[in-house]
């Protein structure tokens, strides 16, 4: 019943976003926007694994440029697939390839899981650097289309939207775990997978589940990309900024709870895309730099919980 | 025996050229109460992690309540019912003591066919109370004593509403007042019809509990019986003094 609650209130938020977006009428407000809620769900989807489950994953732009990608070939294939269901496409392959990580990573633990990720990202991005059906190295067009399919407006008010629900679903999702019998286990093998094991709790099935559901949002959250972009190399699919600051940013708000993720996404998403304007867009990576390390000396357990002591 | 719960038999473990254990045999009734000695090295910890599956044994076999569980994990053993408490306390820091206790009657208590627990909360109160935590219910494990950290960690073991609890080492390092209590707690757990195997060191605590002593000597068994017979067994004497 709670969830229910919480989910409706989040829409309630989510609309109300939308309607003031759309009343100050200016598309640069969806592109800076866009990029936030985006990274609002990507800091979520981390932490999942990384904040609830303790395993630290390096390799979000793999999964992020696979949903990119994913809708890359269905715009080739099957162009007139809506986008929502290139992003289930997308989140499914990038669902699956997490459920795969898992599988091979099981035995790693602490560092060597977050090289084996990293691994995993340079991997990918070789592969689809060589897949001249993509694009290659030289990169795939996309053309936006001019238009909302579903309300009147802009393509990116659509695209706005879009990844708006999705971060209602993801955040949505988070919160529903911390509080249920998952939650309760992935703490439990954050902690101590050992005593986690003597206590019943199946570590590996849910390590799995960690690992897809993590992907798999991940790679929902990557799906719309292209069209945003309109051009897509795997140089910029596969940035490692994307990895840097989904790592951040549940580091910056705190990874023991959902809001944590929500907030540091907001925070350093918002004061990228500002600073990106008024200064420079090399700047952004420079505060994210400063910001991480004045959180780890200053407030180890973020924003949540500092506000928390 | 009449109704063996637990049934060891051959049990070999080598780790490399070391050989553990070797060719161990082993029954526990239900509802009694075993001592398990030996010096320290002899593979009395290497055989709990053999029973409860955090390593695997190379030969022999390991039944259960029926169950062979030769290939089970870990945590399907406890969810058969047979719980640990760890040598050395292993809680889960981030979790207060209510949710310490709480993991593992969600996992392991509330799973098909067993007894269901209807209502969480009160049942982690009710542990933490039979162990006297209650009080620091939401406090972190970082906050406890040595003996409240051993307490905890039966707790624990308890709230997978297990029919074996294998006690390893639960008492080392406690005062002469610890151990009382918690020889206290555990013979009132095995009144409520729990199996208790208990490894320890303690030997006042060890022939005040047990009902039949087991020792493990370099891996294999070197002794089985009535407490008082087996201390003065000349060979097992010569194990723990030299001959």
């Amino acid at each position: 019943m709670r969830n229910v609650r919480f989910i409706l209130l989040a829409l309630a938020v989510a609309a109300v976003t939308l309607a003031v977006a759309r009343l100050i009428d200016n598309a640069y407000v969806f592109f800076a926007g866009y990029v936030v809620l985006q990274y609002i769900v990507l800091a979520t989807a981390w932490n999942i694994l990384g904040g609830y489950t303790g395993y630290v994953n390096f390799g979000t732009a793999a999964f992020f440029a696979v949903g990119a990608y994913t809708t890359v070939v269905l715009h080739k294939t099957v162009p007139l697939m809506p986008l929502p269901g290139m992003m289930l496409a997308g989140g499914v392959i990038s669902g699956v390839i997490g459920l795969g990580m898992g599988y091979l990573t099981l035995r790693l633990r602490g560092t060597f899981f977050s090289i084996a990720t990293l691994a995993m990202a340079v991997v990918a991005q070789t592969l689809i650097t060589n897949w001249y059906f993509v694009g290659g190295s030289r990169g795939a067009y996309i053309i936006r289309p001019s238009d909302s399919p579903i309300f009147s407006g802009d393509y990116i008010q659509y695209l706005f939207a879009i990844m708006l629900l999705l971060s209602v679903i993801s955040v949505s999702i988070a919160r529903a775990i911390q509080h249920s019998r998952l939650g309760y286990g992935f703490s439990a093998i954050r902690d101590d997978e050992l005593a986690a094991e003597a206590s019943g709790v199946p570590t590996l099935r849910l390590k799995l589940i960690a690992t897809a559901l993590s992907g798999g949002l991940m790679g929902m959250a990557g799906a719309p990309l292209p069209y945003y972009v309109t051009y897509l190399d795997p140089a910029s699919g596969f940035s490692l900024s994307y990895a840097v600051n989904t790592i951040a940013m549940p580091l910056i708000g705190g990874t023991a709870t959902w809001l944590g993720p929500v907030i540091g996404a907001v925070l350093l998403g918002t004061l990228q895309q500002v600073a990106t304007v008024t200064i420079s867009s090399a700047l952004s990576l420079l505060i994210v730099g400063l910001l991480l390390v004045s959180f780890v000396i200053a407030a180890p357990k973020g924003i949540v919980g500092w506000f928390k002591r | 025996m009449s109704n063996p719960l637990l049934t060891v038999s051959g049990l070999g473990k080598r780790f490399g050229g070391f050989v553990a254990l070797a060719d161990v045999g082993l029954q526990v009734a239900e509802g009694e109460r075993l001592g398990l000695i030996g010096p320290n090295g002899s593979g009395k910890s290497t055989l709990v992690n053999c029973l409860c599956g955090t390593v695997k044994n190379d030969m022999g076999q390991v039944t259960f309540a029926g169950h062979k569980l030769n290939g089970l994990s870990a945590h399907q053993r406890t969810r058969l019912g047979m719980a640990r408490s760890f040598q050395l306390p292993r809680p889960f820091p981030t979790l207060t003591l209510a949710e310490n206790v709480r993991v593992p009657i969600l996992y392991a208590a509330d799973v098909k066919g067993r007894r269901a627990v209807s209502d969480p909360s009160e049942r982690c109160d009710e542990l933490l109370d039979m162990v006297g935590l209650l009080p620091k219910a939401d406090r972190k494990p970082a906050d406890l004593t040595q003996i409240e950290m051993r307490k905890l960690e039966l707790a624990r073991a308890m709230a997978s509403e297990p029919r074996l609890l294998i006690a390893d080492e639960a008492m080392a390092g406690l005062s002469h007042q610890e151990v009382d209590d918690i020889l206290a707690l555990l013979m009132n757990l095995n009144a409520q019809g729990v199996t208790i195997v208990m490894i320890e060191h303690i030997m006042r605590a060890v022939l005040a509990f047990s009902q039949r002593l087991v020792v493990l000597v370099a891996g294999r068994k070197l002794a089985d019986g009535n407490p008082q017979d087996v201390i003065r067994q000349p060979d097992v004497v010569a194990a723990y003094l030299g001959s």
